[in-house]
């Protein structure tokens, strides 16, 4: 197994030292199709945790359990050892769709979250432009989101949901409809920001890669009703060249690994 | 008359979409384009009128005599006078109060099922019907002009924000939520926002009916203000001056409308203003 830690079931090492999200026993059917089934997870402050899993398993109604914008049918969501049920101040979302207002500029839309808190313009401005120069779009400031790629409106996304100073960080899918070269930046970028800020992200995939790629942490999700499959841990050297984690042998093992896993539900 | 309204209407309603692309592009047009094909109009106007189309049909050239002459003898201002008070009057009403009742509309189920069939059969049915029976009710002053102005205008305004509000884009809603956005939030920075192409398409349609419907009024039932002095001229056999008054009132319901649009890209849809 090597530097994979891989678990099974309940941890056999002591609880996680600190744990910002706590889920508990969260199940959710829509109608009489049961999306998901008893989950209970912690998600380690400051890392970064994937939610993979095979499409339909129910990976985006638990992010967006834990966002507070779907109510689960039982079960409980902690932050902070808080029970949430709502949105709340603590948290940011990435839409998989961006959800950029189509007629603001850059900046107004990457301030958006401060405006609707109040936060006055002169203010709120000067901290958009720094989370913009921050996800790479310096000099787009004015630009509407229909003069920008995809790759760049995830990236004013991004910059919107870092701008409100949440702890934890929701991102549903935020590559799918990125194009290749600028998801493979886009990814390296995130490395980068989950270093520079001290934040918790929790992270929607289906590509195995991609959650090897960047995550401290794999939660993988069995098919309808969804459960936590296993966790796993890559322990990968995220220091160096980030283009050097493709051809890491921990990397590639732990790919391999987790196909091994998911290729039953596939057959 | 009302006939063309009520197809205009049920345009927009069907493809508040293309209303959307339409919007922008008419700016782009070099200015150059649109003078050729005023004086393309003219020109055509003032053969036909030669020719002649009929004897009741004066030369384009004749027409603009007539109209300095009207503005000379002050007839027209005078007209204008009376025509503008219960146009404007009736015109901001019918937006505000349409605007806000389509809004509510769209916002609220119960104020949706009691008033939204009420709309829908006053958009279908031949409203300018309904003018003389304001004015047995009213009679003839600037309160049954007004009302003209409102039952014409209204119903258009009304629908096509009801149609925007509901069909608002949901992500942006999850999003405003997820951000904390409050209800009046909500409403005011992003379902008006995003529903303001096809509401502004519904004010464009209402302003013009509202045209229509003072228009009506005047010539049907209250002689006065434009529709009096296109009567008078009438019995008079002054066509050229009786063209002139109806291409006045045309061109001031364009200049009308062409406000409306650029006031809608400046304050509303400003991504639109380069694209
Ligand atoms: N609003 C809804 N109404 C009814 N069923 C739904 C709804 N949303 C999701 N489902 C169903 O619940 C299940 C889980 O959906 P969910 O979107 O959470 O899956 P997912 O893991 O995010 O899938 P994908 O990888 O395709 O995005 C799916 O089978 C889906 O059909
Ligand atoms: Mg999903």
């Amino acid at each position: 197994m090597g530097a994979t830690a891989l678990r099974n079931g309940p941890s056999p090492v002591p609880a996680p030292i600190d744990s910002i999200v706590e889920v508990r026993g969260i199940s959710k059917a829509y109608g009489n199709v049961e999306a998901l089934r008893g989950i209970d997870l912690d998600f380690p402050r400051g890392k970064l945790t994937s939610l993979l899993g095979p499409s339909g398993c129910g990976k985006t109604t638990l992010l967006k359990i834990i966002a507070g914008l779907i109510r689960a049918d039982g079960g409980t969501v902690a932050i902070n050892g808080k029970r949430v049920s709502a949105p709340g101040p603590e948290r940011a979302f990435v839409f998989q769709d961006f959800a950029l207002m189509p007629w603001a500029t850059v900046t107004r839309n990457v301030a958006f979250g401060l405006e609707l808190r109040g936060t006055n313009k002169a203010e709120r401005e000067e901290i958009a432009r720094g989370y913009i120069a921050e996800v790479g779009l310096a000099g787009f400031e004015d630009k509407y989101p229909h003069e920008l790629s995809g790759g760049m409106r995830q990236r004013v996304g991004l910059a919107r949901a870092l701008s409100v100073d949440a702890d934890v960080l929701l991102l549903d899918e935020p590559f799918s409809a990125v194009d290749e070269q600028n998801r493979r930046k886009f990814q390296e970028d995130l490395i980068r920001l989950r270093t520079n800020q001290n934040k918790t992200f929790i992270f929607v995939t289906h590509s195995i890669e991609e959650a090897v790629y960047i995550s401290d942490r794999i939660v993988l999700l069995s098919p309808r009703p969804g459960r936590v499959s296993q966790i796993i841990e890559p322990a990968i050297d995220r220091s160096g060249d980030p283009e050097r984690i493709h051809r890491d042998r921990h990397y590639l093992d732990t790919v391999e690994e987790i196909w091994q896993g998911l290729k039953q539900y596939v057959e | 008359m009302a006939v063309s309204i009520r197809t205009d209407g049920e345009a927009a309603g069907l493809a508040p979409l293309s209303n959307r692309n339409a919007t922008g592009a008419s700016w782009d047009q070099p200015i150059l384009l649109r003078l050729v094909s005023i004086a393309m109009f003219a020109g055509i106007w003032e053969v036909a009128g030669r020719i002649p189309v009929s004897f009741a049909f004066p030369t384009f050239s004749d027409t603009i005599v007539a109209f300095f002459g009207l503005l000379a003898d002050g007839s027209l201002a005078t007209a204008y006078l009376s025509t503008l008070q219960p146009l404007v009057l009736g015109v901001v009403l019918s937006a505000f109060l349409g605007v806000g009742l389509g809004t509510i509309c769209g916002l609220w189920r119960t104020g949706e099922w009691l008033m939204i069939p009420v709309f829908i059969v006053l958009q279908a049915a031949p409203v300018a019907a309904f003018i003389p029976m304001v004015t047995f009710v009213y009679g003839i002053g600037m309160t049954a002009k007004t009302l003209a102005v409102m039952i014409l205008a209204l119903p258009v305004i009304v629908l096509n924000t009801y149609k925007a509000v509901r069909n608002v884009n949901e992500s942006l809603l999850v999003m405003c939520r997820s951000f904390l956005g409050t209800r009046w939030q909500t409403v005011a920075k992003i379902i008006l926002p995003d529903a303001s192409p096809v509401i502004f398409a519904g004010l464009r349609l209402g302003v013009a009916a509202g045209f229509v419907g003072v228009v009506l009024a005047e010539l049907l039932i209250t002689p006065t203000g434009i529709g009096d002095l296109i009567t008078f001229h009438r019995s008079r056999a002054d066509y050229a001056e009786m063209y002139a008054t109806i291409a006045s009132i045309i061109a001031l319901s364009t200049l009308t409308l062409v406000f409306l649009q650029w006031v809608e890209v400046r304050v509303f849809r400003p991504e639109s203003r380069g694209a």
